[in-house]
C-alpha cells in the first residue's frame, strides 16, 4: 500500500470509528429525514405521492439531512487538532479530501438505508422502484459528498461555517438535484419504474461527480493552509 | 558545523501587526535554543513557522537542509511538533490516537506496536492508553501528546510548553523523550527559562512588536 492509501485508510476508519462510538451525525440526520417524511405526509394529506412531487419529497429531505452530516465533517478537526496533526505527516493531503468524502458517502448510504424504506411506507405503492433508485443514490452521494467536503473544508475556518457551509453548498448542488430528481422522477411513476432519459440523468450524475472529485483533488492541498 | 535551522531576515505579520520581524539565526544540529518572551511576542508564530503550519511574511527559512515553504513536504515527518493543543482525538483512546498518527508517519504494522509500547511505558501511560482522551486530566493528555510528537522519531523537536501541566514525577519522565540528547535538535519555547538553564545553547529573547535578541554567540541585530 502506498503511504496515501494508508493514511486515507487511516483518516477513514478513526472518523467511522468516532461516528460509531459519539452517534453525533447519523441519528441526527436519521431523525430530521423521517420527521420530514411525516410532515410532508400530513401537510400534503397524501398517502401516496409519484413521479415529480415524490422525486422532488424524496430529494429534498436527503438534501438537507445530508447538510447535517456535512456541517460536522471537520469538526473534530477544527476542535482537537487535527488538521495540524495531519498537515504535520508526510502525507499527501488529499488523502484527507478523498477519506472525508468518502465518510460521508458511507454516511449517506447509512442513511438511506435506513429512510428510504420509510418513504416507500408512507408514500409508494410498490418497491419496485427502489433497486434502480439505488444507482442514482450512489452517484448523488458521490456528488455531494465530493462538493460536501470541499465546501465544508472552507467553511470550517470560518466563525460563520454554520451558516457559510450551506450558503455556499446549497447553489453548487443545484445541478445534482436537478440530474437527481430526474433521474428519480420516471422511476417513482405511479404503476411501476419507467426508464425514460434514465441513462442520460445518469451520465450528468457521473459528470458532476467526476467534476467535482477532480476540483477537490486539485485545490485541496490549498484549502488548508493558513 | 551543520545548520538544523537557519533563519535569515524573517518577518511574518498578522494583517498589520508583526509578529515578528528581522529575525537571524542559525541553530547547529544537536543544538537547543530556548525562546522566552512575554505573551504575544511571537514565540508560537516562530514555533509554527518551523513547523511547516505557517508561511512567513517574508526572509528566508532553511529547516533540516529544505527551504521552506517551497519544499515544506520533504520536512514533514522529520519533525515533533507540541503545541498548545495536544492535536489528540478526544473519542478516541490515547492507544487508538497513537495508533493513528503512526499510521499517517507510515511506521509498519510490527514496528509501530512496539514504539507505541516503549513510548507509553517511558511516559508512564502504559495503563491508562485504553481510556478516552476525553476522560483524561489535562496532565495525562500532556503526556500523551509527547509520545505522540515522539513516535516518529523525529530529528527535530519543536517543543511549546512542554511541562505544561506535567507533575515532578510527569516531567522527569518527559525529560527521556524530549530532553536534550545526542543529535537531539530542540527549539523550546517557554516562560520559565530558569527551568532550561542548563540545557540551552541559545536563547531567543522576542518582544512585542517583533524585535528579537539572541544571545550566547549567534548574529545580534
Amino acid at each position: 500500500m502506498t503511504p496515501t492509501s494508508i493514511a486515507f485508510r487511516a483518516i477513514l476508519e478513526k472518523d467511522l470509528r468516532t461516528e460509531l462510538r459519539t452517534l453525533q451525525s447519523l441519528p441526527a440526520m436519521a431523525l430530521f429525514a423521517v420527521t420530514t417524511f411525516v410532515i410532508f405526509r400530513f401537510g400534503l394529506d397524501r398517502t401516496q405521492l409519484s413521479g415529480s412531487l415524490a422525486s422532488g419529497v424524496l430529494w429534498a429531505t436527503l438534501l438537507f439531512a445530508a447538510l447535517l452530516g456535512v456541517n460536522r465533517l471537520f469538526v473534530a478537526e477544527r476542535q482537537e487538532g487535527g488538521f495540524d496533526a495531519i498537515r504535520l505527516a508526510p502525507i499527501d493531503r488529499t488523502a484527507l479530501f478523498a477519506a472525508k468524502a468518502a465518510a460521508l458517502i458511507v454516511y449517506l448510504a447509512i442513511l438511506e438505508a435506513i429512510v428510504v424504506p420509510v418513504f416507500a411506507i408512507f408514500f409508494l405503492d410498490s418497491a419496485a422502484a427502489i433497486p434502480p433508485l439505488a444507482a442514482v443514490l450512489l452517484l448523488t452521494d458521490v456528488g455531494l459528498a465530493a462538493t460536501g467536503t470541499l465546501i465544508a473544508s472552507m467553511a470550517v475556518h470560518s466563525r460563520a461555517r454554520d451558516l457559510l457551509g450551506p450558503l455556499v453548498l446549497l447553489p453548487l448542488v443545484v445541478p445534482l438535484m436537478i440530474a437527481a430528481t430526474g433521474a428519480s422522477r420516471h422511476l417513482l411513476e405511479a404503476g411501476g419504474p419507467a426508464y425514460e432519459r434514465f441513462g442520460t440523468w445518469l451520465a450528468v450524475l457521473g459528470l458532476y461527480d467526476l467534476i467535482f472529485l477532480l476540483v477537490g483533488y486539485a485545490v485541496f492541498d490549498f484549502l488548508l493552509e493558513d | 558545523m551543520t545548520a538544523a535551522i537557519e533563519l535569515r531576515d524573517l518577518r511574518h505579520e498578522f494583517g498589520e501587526r508583526t509578529a515578528l520581524e528581522r529575525i537571524d539565526l542559525t541553530l547547529a544540529v544537536g543544538e537547543t535554543m530556548v525562546v522566552v518572551g512575554s505573551n504575544g511576542a511571537g514565540k508560537t508564530t516562530l514555533l509554527r513557522i518551523l513547523a511547516t503550519l505557517l508561511r512567513p511574511t517574508a526572509g528566508s527559512v532553511e529547516v533540516l537542509g529544505c527551504p521552506l515553504p517551497r519544499e515544506a513536504w520533504r520536512l514533514r515527518g522529520r519533525i515533533g511538533y507540541l503545541g498548545h493543543e495536544p492535536l489528540l482525538y478526544r473519542d478516541l483512546t490515547g492507544r487508538e490516537n497513537l495508533r493513528f498518527q503512526a499510521r499517517l508517519h507510515g511506521i509498519g504494522d510490527e514496528e509501530r506496536e512496539a514504539r507505541i509500547e516503549a513510548t507509553l511505558r517511558a511516559i508512564g501511560m502504559e495503563r491508562r492508553a485504553d481510556e478516552r482522551v476525553a476522560d483524561l486530566s489535562a496532565g495525562m493528555r500532556q503526556r500523551l501528546a509527547i509520545c505522540r510528537c515522539v513516535l516518529h522519531e523525529p530529528e527535530l523537536l519543536l517543543l511549546d510548553e512542554p511541562d505544561s501541566h506535567l507533575d515532578e514525577e510527569g516531567r522527569e519522565r518527559a525529560s527521556a523523550l524530549i530532553g536534550p540528547g545526542p543529535n537531539r535538535t530542540r527549539v523550546v519555547v517557554t516562560h520559565d527559562p530558569d527551568r532550561f538553564e542548563g540545557e540551552a545553547d541559545r536563547t531567543l529573547r522576542l518582544e512585542i512588536g517583533g524585535r528579537a535578541e539572541l544571545e550566547q554567540g549567534a548574529a545580534l541585530r
